[in-house]
């Protein structure tokens, strides 16, 4: 597959990536010390398929995410420092520290939030879709969903009205394998593909560990909604490298099936690998960007550990616009 | 000025404010109705029972969207809407369907803006019928304004009459937050005098339609018909009774009830939602806890008995809140002096 992608796009695509994993690599070291509330779950090994995705979008095109947010919240431009301040549920944090991991969300950025509840976002994707069409606005809606969420009445109720009402959404299954502990070779009847098709769903497939590949089918698969042909199926298979949470033994994989997924399937080794072999990017772009994005994820670190908390009164802030 | 019926007032404040404001969308079931039919038609129903009537003909398809019965996706979409620019107004039909699409209103359109830290606005309106007396059965006659009330971020609007309906109504579509606007299905072709010209009705200002000085009663929504028609009857054997329609569960105007309690010192309240955990409980707490000793005598609930809504005719009459359960819970609280005199 040739690449048409600019050399800048390529360097931001590659650093949003490098984000995702350390900003996720790090999350997993500082839960275990007890010091963040709540429950994370982590992105690791999921990084091209956010980010092949996004790099396909602006700020005026909205995205709804999962409950594995952190990746896609960083592939669609939310501040890093923020979404951490936010997760040690800080008031600079991104929400003021009232909604945490599952909640991130930036509008200003076209980031309509993680969503505690598998197969919440579908639905949100599609109003936001309508705004987008009733508004004239050029812009797409994504709804990310796993293939958990691919068994909800709300995703498949979403597919069918996307349809009909002829919008420019974009669902994008990341397949990971898992719902929680149960594995989509259990829990999901058929295929992905039929489901689309029984919508009337143009479905798109592609590798999840390989940048390149997402990006290009993920361009495709935007083009078509945004020109105003409907909505489209675009289907990522892929693998989380962590629990569903962290604190999750994953008893439920095999010995091994991570080890040879980090060996395997990295898609950051790959994208370095290609980057090089075709002299698409420099190496030493590439190490420089591995520096700024280590420092940035412990400068966010550190200035989140010292943040301030949130203050009694913001309690009862922002329940309503007006009571 | 005329008289207008439930549904034209509500018809009416959709009409102008759709014309106000291009990002005023309607969505629901049969809204317009007939698409996909084989006499090609459109607006067939205007809802199904004829509220939104026109609407599509003044407005077209990108403005009146007509949804599959697919209720988690189009209230989640209205919800998703709200937050990304538009100011939908969706319609449940029945309230009782919110099983099917609890989700997207109470974990979602409820808390964008609280888990958001303040940087989402969802000016969302949810219409939907609830109530009794239609023999409309269990699936069909829930008064559920109780449940919603519970969760914060939800704004409550239950109208008790045509006036009511159209000012509150264009309150809510005027509002930022989400807002449940419940629309009781026998008062449909109740009339009254409306304005012609738009109003609003600020919410959490309750309304005191009668008053008077031994009884305090909070009715809500189509008891405050029932409430009136007891106090207009008490009246007339010297018992003074003082009608609140607090028009808003939430917010609810605790100040105006207080103050008539502190003058009354009796409390009677009409809710026609099931007993356990109604406004009738929340209203009594209130009064209990912030008034106690104002009062002369215990507070009366009159409320339906803790069961589905039945079918059957004499069985749903036995089982809803009316004038003369009202009148006998009054009586049952003024002093024998005052029933004697009656």
């Amino acid at each position: 597959m040739s690449v048409q992608i600019s050399r800048e796009a390529l360097l931001r695509a590659y650093r949003s990536m490098r984000t995702i994993r350390v900003f996720e690599e790090r999350l997993h070291v500082e839960f275990a010390t007890g010091e963040i509330p709540g429950f994370v779950h982590l992105y690791c090994g999921e990084e091209a398929s956010a980010v092949g995705v996004c790099a396909n979008l602006t700020d005026n095109d909205t995205i709804a995410s999962t409950h594995r947010g952190h990746g896609h919240c960083i592939a669609k431009g939310v501040e890093v420092g923020g979404m951490m301040a936010e997760i040690y549920g800080r008031h600079t944090g991104v929400c003021r520290g009232k909604g945490g991991s599952m909640h991130i969300a930036d509008l200003s950025k076209g980031m309509l939030g993680a969503n505690g509840i598998v197969g919440g976002g579908p639905p949100l994707i599609c109003g936001a879709a309508l705004s987008h069409k009733t508004l004239k606005d050029n812009g797409v809606a994504v709804a990310f969903f796993g293939d958990g969420a691919s068994n909800e009445g709300t995703t498949l109720e979403s597919m069918n009205l996307a349809s009909v009402w002829h919008l420019p959404a974009v669902f994008v299954l990341e397949d990971n394998g898992y719902g929680e502990a149960t594995g989509a070779a259990y829990a999901c009847a058929g295929t992905q593909k039929d489901r689309a098709a029984g919508f009337g769903l143009p479905y798109f497939a592609c590798a999840g560990d390989d940048f390149f590949e997402v990006y290009e089918t993920a361009r495709n698969a935007i083009d078509h909604a945004r020109s105003g042909k409907g909505p489209v199926m675009l289907h990522v298979q892929l693998s989380r490298w962590y629990g569903h949470f962290e604190g999750d033994a994953m008893t439920y994989r095999k010995a091994g099936e991570v080890a040879a997924q980090k060996k395997d399937h990295d898609c950051l080794k790959k994208f370095r690998a290609r980057a090089v072999a075709e002299n698409l990017l420099p190496e030493g772009d590439m190490d420089e960007i591995d520096a700024a994005v280590a420092d940035e994820v412990e400068s966010a670190v550190v200035t989140a550990k010292q943040a301030p908390w949130p203050q009694d009164k913001d309690l009862m802030a922002d329940v309503y616009a007006r009571y | 000025m005329a008289k207008k019926s439930f549904r034209q007032a509500i018809n009416e404040a959709l009409r102008q404010e759709m014309r106000r404001d291009p990002r005023v969308i309607l969505m629901g079931e049969d809204i317009a109705g007939g698409r996909g039919g084989s006499a090609g038609i459109t607006d067939a129903w205007g809802g199904v029972l004829g509220v939104t009537k026109g609407l599509w003909e003044e407005f077209g398809d990108d403005r009146v969207l007509d949804t599959p019965i697919s209720e988690a996706s189009y209230i989640g979409a209205a919800a998703g809407a709200a937050a990304t620019g538009l100011r939908p107004v969706a319609e449940l039909m029945f309230v009782d369907f919110v099983g099917c699409c609890l989700d997207q209103i109470m974990n979602q359109a409820a808390k964008f803006r609280y888990m958001f830290g303040g940087k989402a606005t969802t000016p969302l309106v949810i219409r939907a019928m609830y109530g009794g007396g239609f023999s409309a059965a269990a699936q069909h006659s829930q008064a559920l304004y109780p449940l919603f009330t519970h969760i914060p971020g939800l704004k409550v609007v239950i109208p008790s009459s045509p006036y009511e309906a159209k000012g509150l109504l264009i309150e809510a579509i005027r509002d930022n937050d989400p807002v449940i606007f419940l629309e009781n299905k026998v008062m449909y072709d109740d009339e009254e005098d409306v304005p012609d010209e738009a109003y609003a009705i600020p919410f959490g200002e309750a309304n005191v339609t009668r008053e008077g000085d031994d009884v305090t009663i909070v009715a809500i929504g189509r008891m405050v018909n029932m409430a009136n028609a007891a106090a207009d009857e008490l009246e007339k054997q010297g018992i003074g009774c003082t009608v609140i329609d607090p028009r808003t569960t939430s917010p609810l105007d605790e100040e105006t009830i207080l103050e008539s309690v502190s003058e009354t010192g009796r409390l009677v309240v009409v809710d026609e939602a099931s007993p356990r955990c109604n406004m009738a409980c929340d209203i009594s707490a209130l009064v209990a806890e912030k008034a106690f000793f104002s009062l002369k005598a215990p507070i009366r609930r009159v409320v339906p008995p803790h069961t589905p809504v039945p079918f059957s005719t004499p069985l749903e009459k036995l089982y809803m809140p009316d004038a003369t359960k009202i009148a006998a819970a009054v009586r049952s609280i003024t002093s024998s002096q005052k029933q004697k005199v009656a």
